[in-house]
């Protein structure tokens, strides 16, 4: 008998908390795939934010830290200081990223830090209950914006990637979706290129994935994916910002 | 024992740290505490260790909380405003059960305040601060030795009990210089063993099976039998540690004292003056200066409330906090008075005498 697809040595046996369809489930997959893959599980440490994903750090199979909201990115530094030679990397929603931990993002980044982080933007706090993000898209309705994002009195979405992408010391910073199953085929090679830098200890390594929440966007499964094409590609485009580690590519 | 060195308090608890361990600093700036995140920028990395000027006292906190969770002797250190934004990251630690160090020295508040010598923070120190349940172990120093002293006081409780430890200082003992003996630097080998002390549960480098470990630092529990469990548990935990620590100095406390002075810190250290000087003019005084304000000397101070104590005296640089633990432990038995001074203002011994002569006279009357 030949084992095509089973469950990666990184994750434990707990079965997800997700809800049904939740892209949560696939992100965690990909690390954890990663992980496995670059013989790593000995040598990786990860920070659970606040948010749905806060469980995260009963899901992964080795040592995990749980972090206070939005600070993961500072606690991974206590960590990766600590433990140089240890890898770590960082799980985050968007509210925790981008709203609430925005100055621990971007000072880790500005710094340098060799950690990677893994950015989950589903446009909504689903583990609240569906208020509005940060990178809610104008008009999107939540139940903080009920009649809609408007932009002009709250401002529009929070670009991570482009955020990041102005600071000179990341190493690595790309957008991938988990939109499709091509999709997550190309977001599993951001992943392991990130976690390959980060076992080379090269530096600051960011994927933002383009998520849904099935949940709280009231939608089915198939209809967030296909409304997330229609409506975040055009503000969150799946793009490589940038790759120290291939010439040119800064 | 080397030499004795001249520092001021910042600088000697920043070398005291490094020399009991900790090789994992994380701080921001703030006066009157910058000497002692400049004195760690200048010797950690001579140390060999992590000195990191953080983006602010939650990043700084919340590192903090990193490296302890990988079982390394960290630190923190900061004055009152940027402890309150500590407060996050105490909570947490004390949540998690990691041992760390926190050091304040203590400006005027609340507010920005000012940045003279104040005990404004004792609630938040002592009661709380942060949120929920917990227990800081907190240390009040109140000389540049002692202040040095602490910080390996400190670390042996944090690491003890694997809880947060606060060393509760103010500015006049951060900024003033004082001689200080330190203790000899941590050899190799007890480095060693440092570091393995918390292998059994913090995170650090893994293995295969059957020897995998899935460690994990957190203070999460979302079911609230589980989380029922862990807060009892912390409780007997704070039950041992007031059995067990509780630090206080007596300063000329007889049997037939007829007045107390209760301070700590600095308060307590102009007491003494002014117990000295009283004493020689005949009045029988005698000073409780907790080492510890949690746990707090409620028992000590009991004790000492012979029959011939009269009234109480409780000096702090604030308004009134210490005042009602001492209370707790007089239950009612002599009148407790209160001087205290606000706004980064110091009292002087002789405005202490003043209030104890006055304190007499009532007594007379
Ligand atoms: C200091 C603090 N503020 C607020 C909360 C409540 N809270 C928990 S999760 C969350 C939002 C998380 O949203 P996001 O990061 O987008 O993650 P998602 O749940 O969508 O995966 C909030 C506001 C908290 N736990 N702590
Ligand atoms: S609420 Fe949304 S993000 Fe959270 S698990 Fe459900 S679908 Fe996923």
């Amino acid at each position: 008998m030949q084992v095509i697809a089973q469950r990666p040595k990184s994750l434990t046996d707990l079965n997800f908390t997700y809800c049904p369809g939740c892209t949560h489930g696939i992100s965690h997959r990909l690390i954890a795939e990663a992980v496995d893959e670059l013989g790593m599980r000995n040598i990786m440490m990860g920070v659970a934010p606040v948010g749905c994903s806060v469980f995260a750090y009963k899901f992964f199979n080795f040592d995990m830290a749980e972090a206070a909201h939005g600070r993961a990115p500072a606690v991974a530094t206590g960590m990766k200081r600590a433990r140089p030679n240890m890898h770590v990397f960082t799980y985050q929603g968007d509210g925790d990223l981008a709203a609430i931990g925005t100055s621990e993002i971007i000072h880790a980044a500005n710094r340098g830090e060799k950690i990677s982080v893994f950015f989950v933007n589903n446009a909504i706090y689903g583990m609240t209950g569906g208020q509005m993000a940060p990178t809610t898209l104008p008009g999107m309705k939540t139940s903080t914006s009920p009649y809609g994002r408007d932009e002009k009195d709250i401002g529009y979405p929070i670009t991570a990637c482009e955020l990041l992408n102005t600071l000179r010391a990341p190493y690595y910073i790309e957008r991938v979706s988990l939109l499709s199953p091509q999709d997550i085929l190309k977001a599993k090679k951001a992943v392991l290129k990130a976690m390959t830098y980060n076992k080379e200890n090269r530096g600051f390594t960011f994927v933002e994935f383009v998520s849904t929440c099935p949940t709280n966007w009231g939608m089915t499964p198939l209809d967030a994916q296909k409304w997330a094409k229609e409506n975040m590609y055009p503000f969150f485009p799946v793009k490589l910002f940038r790759d120290k580690g291939v010439e040119g590519g800064e | 024992m080397g030499e004795k060195v001249l520092m001021k308090g910042n600088e000697a608890v920043a070398e005291a740290a490094i020399r009991a361990g900790c090789r994992h600093y994380f701080a921001y700036p703030i006066t009157p505490q910058s000497e002692l995140i400049e004195y760690m920028s200048r010797m950690m990395p001579k140390a060999g260790g992590t000195f990191l000027q953080a983006e602010s006292e939650l990043a700084a906190v919340n590192m903090v909380y990193g490296a302890a969770g990988c079982g390394k002797r960290a630190m923190t250190s900061s004055s009152s405003p940027g402890i309150s934004l500590k407060m996050e990251g105490i909570s947490y630690m004390a949540g998690a059960e990691l041992p760390a160090v926190v050091v304040n020295v203590q400006r005027g508040g609340p507010g920005l305040g000012d940045i003279q010598p104040s005990q404004g923070d004792y609630f938040q120190a002592t009661k709380g601060g942060g949120h929920g349940d917990y227990k800081l172990i907190v240390l009040a120093p109140n000389s540049v030795q002692e202040f040095a002293d602490m910080a390996d006081l400190a670390f042996e409780l944090a690491d003890k009990y694997r809880n947060p430890v606060m060393i509760l200082s103010d500015g006049l003992l951060g900024q003033m210089m004082e001689p200080v003996e330190f203790k000899p630097h941590k050899t190799e080998k007890e480095m060693e063993q440092l570091d393995k002390q918390h292998f059994d549960w913090c995170m650090h480098h893994n293995q295969d099976e059957p020897n995998h470990h899935h460690h994990e630092v957190n203070s999460l529990e979302i079911d609230p039998k589980v989380l029922e469990k862990h807060v009892i548990k912390l409780g007997e935990k704070y039950e041992k540690i007031k059995a067990n620590e509780v630090r206080y100095e007596e300063y000329k406390v007889t049997d037939d004292c007829e007045y107390l002075i209760v301070a700590f810190g600095t308060a307590a250290r102009i007491a003494k003056s002014a117990i000295d000087e009283l004493n020689e003019e005949g009045v029988k005084i005698g000073l409780i200066r907790p080492i510890t304000v949690w746990p707090y000397p409620y028992e000590a101070i009991a004790k000492a409330l012979t029959p011939s104590v009269k009234k109480i005296l409780v000096t702090e640089l604030n308004l009134g906090q210490m005042i009602e633990d001492v209370k707790l432990a007089v239950e009612g038995k002599v009148p407790v008075e209160f001087l205290g001074k606000v706004g980064g203002i110091l009292f002087t011994p002789q405005e202490i005498k003043d209030k104890i002569k006055g304190m007499q006279g009532e007594t007379c009357k």
